[in-house]
């Protein structure tokens, strides 16, 4: 009996925990699957970001170790033996000094010591031969790109070795600032006149019209500015003055680009700002425009700030208005008249040619990528950082 | 007691200042006007600039022209039927008397002339024999407003040319291959090219960039590494594209380039041996408009009421048939609209793909993912920065082409979206 009802139990407890068995969570295959491929798509975007930093970084590299030969116009006075490791060079030309790398044909030596004319050297390094030289060859020196010349020289000229950067973002920051300055000033005025004047119906057409202009290819721009604004500039300055490429050009022309986003981003943020607060400055007697200036603007700032800083990160990066209006050929200049080549127009003309891969040209792009993509990089944290932290909320 | 005496003491002083404030309204009042003044006209600069940027396209693209013939067409008429209306053996006879013995063979050996069209024919006389030559061209401005005086011009200048008001925008510009020659030059090469390559970036950017969306509005918790991808997806929409181009030459011409060339899959043609295909740029594109899907898409995602999919697990459906059949049609409006954002962004996108190496010469048609390929932005690019101004004119008639191609994708997406929201709402 006892037994029996024992057994009992047990089908039950056994038909109880079937069923939970068939109610318990399962693990679905597909449903994982699906889900690891979703991640992937999402991790996609990471690779992305260590792919430019990797490819932009090894190739930078290369550009700061690459070794090129410099001709020192010093030649060999004497014939050299294989094995010889002191010998005399002519006195004129470049200064040697020990440890330099030199070579001789193919050859290449490391000059351990040096008395006057006569070298010591150590034969063959960097896996070359020691051969025979005779005398009147010449001697070529190892030179590098260093960093220091890079950030602190100002002539860019790759076909006499000159890597200097700043020819380039000297261009670069000349046509962003004019693109700033035209842009920022207007885009805030046209931002207050769409949030604080304009009627609903005055809205709603002249947001969407302005929008047309973010929307147009920049290469129309690169057309637009050297069809119609170069000719404006030099017909109100002066053909002398007004050079056929040049910088102020490609700012204004710029600065047309960017106005519709300052335009919208600080209209958005303007538009955030409660109606109470306005209505507060309106009951202590403010006018309309105090009203915007003093009390919308300032609570809105973060938001134009952000705006600000995008609009300066998207004129650097800008590239085929420079390429097309501000001219092909670095030049270290503060005229705002006179052609100027800026970090991006000299990545697309420089790429735009049959470039070989195993140049000291071809590095440089990934040099001069990379400082863009930091430049660029650190403004559009900037700018997220102080939409963060000034942000004022209003519940 | 103490209370009561500030107060009094501030109306008096309230009292005192009402009087230095009033006399202040008029000046204010002014100062806001003048201001006011200021911000309408930086909206019509603005909406200046645009127009600027219109007519100015519009300029280059129509005008009249002054043009040579070599040979007078006239002149080639037969018994008084003009050389447009004559069939296609007098035609061919007429191109074998006119052309030299060599030149007429090389023809006929590149396509017997039995086997090639009257219109065929009829193009060859006019470019080997009549040749015509545009020696100086208006814009529309000048051929409104001064007609007489480019009359009087041409008729002094050039009193061979004929002259002729020339729209460069014409059926003839978008079905001819590309050209060095302007007059004949077209844009079919390039409109083919872009949309190889627009295909090539959306079948690439669409599946995976809705993938992450959904996996990140869906599917990720709250920790470190769904974090830092949705940290670095906003930050690689702000990358300028020339970036993505120099990642696209390093990795998809470079790394890739058995596979972007097609060499992988047994495709062998010598001119496309160096990656630099419709391929490596579709991909670049791909990479480049990604984060904005991704964001595009997350927003319609979020959309989604979470009632949906409430009553969808309730209903014991799993969480991806809960994405799959509920969460994804609904949110699909949103994403498209999005997604065709994305693609007019691709369009007109012209840096990356130059140093990605576009090819700034081809006349044959893409016929591939690996083949070479030159796009709409691209042969803007080449044609403006010509030295002679004849090509500035088919610049801006390809501008137009581009800008209509532009215009008619913002409309579906404008369609689109006031069609479903409405549906919805």
């Amino acid at each position: 009996m006892i037994g029996n009802t024992t057994a009992v139990l047990e089908s039950t407890a056994q038909e109880v925990s079937g069923q939970r068995e068939a109610l318990r969570k399962r693990h679905r295959v597909r449903e994982v699957i699906i889900q690891g491929f979703l991640f992937l798509c999402g991790a996609l975007s990471i690779m992305v970001t260590l792919g430019i930093v990797y490819e932009l970084g090894k190739e930078s590299m290369l550009f700061f170790t690459r070794q090129q030969w410099e001709i020192t116009n010093r030649t060999l006075v004497q014939d050299i033996e294989p094995g010889r490791i002191t010998f005399e060079v002519s006195e004129s030309g470049a200064q040697l000094e020990e440890g330099d790398i030199i070579r001789i044909r193919s050859e290449v030596m490391r000059i351990t010591e040096i008395h006057g004319d006569r070298i010591t050297v150590e034969r063959g390094v960097q896996g070359t031969e020691p051969a025979r030289h005779a005398a009147g060859l010449d001697i070529q020196a190892s030179t590098r790109v260093t960093l220091r010349e890079f950030f602190t020289k100002a002539e860019w000229n790759p076909q006499i070795g000159k890597f200097g950067i700043w020819a380039l973002v000297n261009a670069t920051l000349m046509t962003s600032m004019s693109a700033l300055l035209f842009a920022l000033p207007l885009g805030l005025s046209v931002a207050i006149y769409l949030s604080e004047y304009a009627s609903d119906r005055a809205r709603s057409i002249l947001k969407p019209v302005l929008e047309i202009l973010a929307g147009i290819p920049t290469v129309v721009y690169g057309y637009f500015g050297l069809t119609f604004m170069t000719p404006l500039l030099r017909a109100i300055f002066g053909v002398d003055t007004v050079e056929i490429y040049n910088t102020a050009s490609a700012g204004i022309v710029m600065g047309i680009l960017i106005l519709p986003m300052v335009t919208s981003m600080s209209e958005d943020a303007l538009s955030a700002v409660p109606l109470s607060l306005r209505q507060a400055a309106y009951a202590l007697g403010a006018t309309r425009l105090e009203t915007a200036v003093k009390v919308v603007v300032p609570a809105a700032l973060s938001g134009i700030t952000a705006a600000f800083i995008v609009a300066a990160s998207r004129a650097i990066g800008e590239t085929m208005i420079v390429a097309i209006v501000a001219g092909a050929g670095p030049a270290f200049t503060f005229n705002p008249f006179k052609a100027a080549e800026t970090m991006t127009g000299h990545i697309v003309r420089i790429s735009g040619g049959d470039l070989s891969y195993d140049s000291l040209d071809y590095n440089s792009l990934f040099a001069i990528g990379l400082m863009l993509f930091f430049v660029t990089l650190g403004l559009n944290v900037l700018s997220q950082y102080v939409v963060r932290r000034f942000r004022e909320e209003y519940e | 007691m103490t209370l009561g005496q500030g107060i009094t003491h501030q109306v008096s002083n309230e009292e005192q200042r009402s009087s230095d404030f009033v006399p202040n309204l008029d000046r204010r009042h002014r100062t806001g006007r003048t201001w006011l003044i200021l911000f309408q006209a930086s909206t019509i600069v603005g909406i200046i600039a645009l127009t600027a940027l219109l007519v100015t396209i519009a300029n280059g693209a129509f005008g009249y022209v002054a043009v040579e013939n070599r040979v007078d067409p006239a002149s080639l008429a037969v018994d008084g039927v003009p050389l447009r209306d004559l069939p296609k053996e007098e035609l061919v006879r007429i191109l074998q008397e006119n052309v030299s013995n060599g030149l007429f063979r090389r023809l006929e050996h590149d396509q017997p002339f039995s086997e090639r069209s009257r219109e065929n024919v009829y193009e060859l006389i006019m470019e080997r024999v009549v040749e015509p030559r545009i020696v100086q061209q208006w814009t529309l401005l000048e051929s409104i407003f001064q007609r007489t005086e480019i009359e009087a011009e041409a008729a002094q200048e050039y009193p061979n040319a004929e002259l002729r008001f020339e729209s460069w925008l014409d059926r003839r510009f978008i079905a001819s291959p590309q050209s060095g020659d302007p007059v004949r030059a077209g844009a079919r090469t390039a409109i083919l090219g872009s949309l190889w390559t627009i295909a090539v970036a959306i079948a690439f950017a669409f599946p995976i960039g809705v993938g992450a969306a959904i996996y990140l509005e869906e599917y990720a918790g709250e920790n470190l590494i769904n974090r830092v991808i949705q940290v670095n997806i906003n930050n690689l929409a702000g990358v300028p594209s020339i970036i993505y181009g120099i990642l696209g030459l390093a990795i998809l011409v470079r790394a890739l380039e058995q596979l972007t060339s097609g060499a992988v899959f047994g495709y062998t043609d010598p001119t496309t041996a160096n990656g630099r295909t419709v391929l490596s740029a579709g991909l670049t594109l791909g990479l480049l408009i990604l984060p904005l899907i991704i964001i595009n898409s997350q927003e319609a995602i979020k959309a989604v009421s979470n009632s949906l999919r409430q009553a969808s697990f309730g209903l014991g459906a799993t969480k991806w048939q809960t994405v799959w059949y509920h969460v994804l049609p609904s949110a699909l409006p949103g994403i498209l609209t999005g997604t065709i954002l994305a693609i007019s962004r691709a369009i007109g996108e012209t840096a990356p793909l130059v140093v990605v190496g576009a090819s700034t010469f081809i006349t044959v048609d893409p016929s591939g993912p690996f083949a070479k390929f030159t796009t709409l932005p691209i042969q803007i690019y080449q044609w403006t920065a010509r030295p002679q101004d004849v090509f500035r004119n088919i610049a801006a008639a390809a501008i137009i082409v581009l800008l209509v191609l532009l215009l008619s994708l913002n409309a579906t997406a404008v369609v689109l979206r006031n069609r479903f929201s409405r549906g919805l709402g």
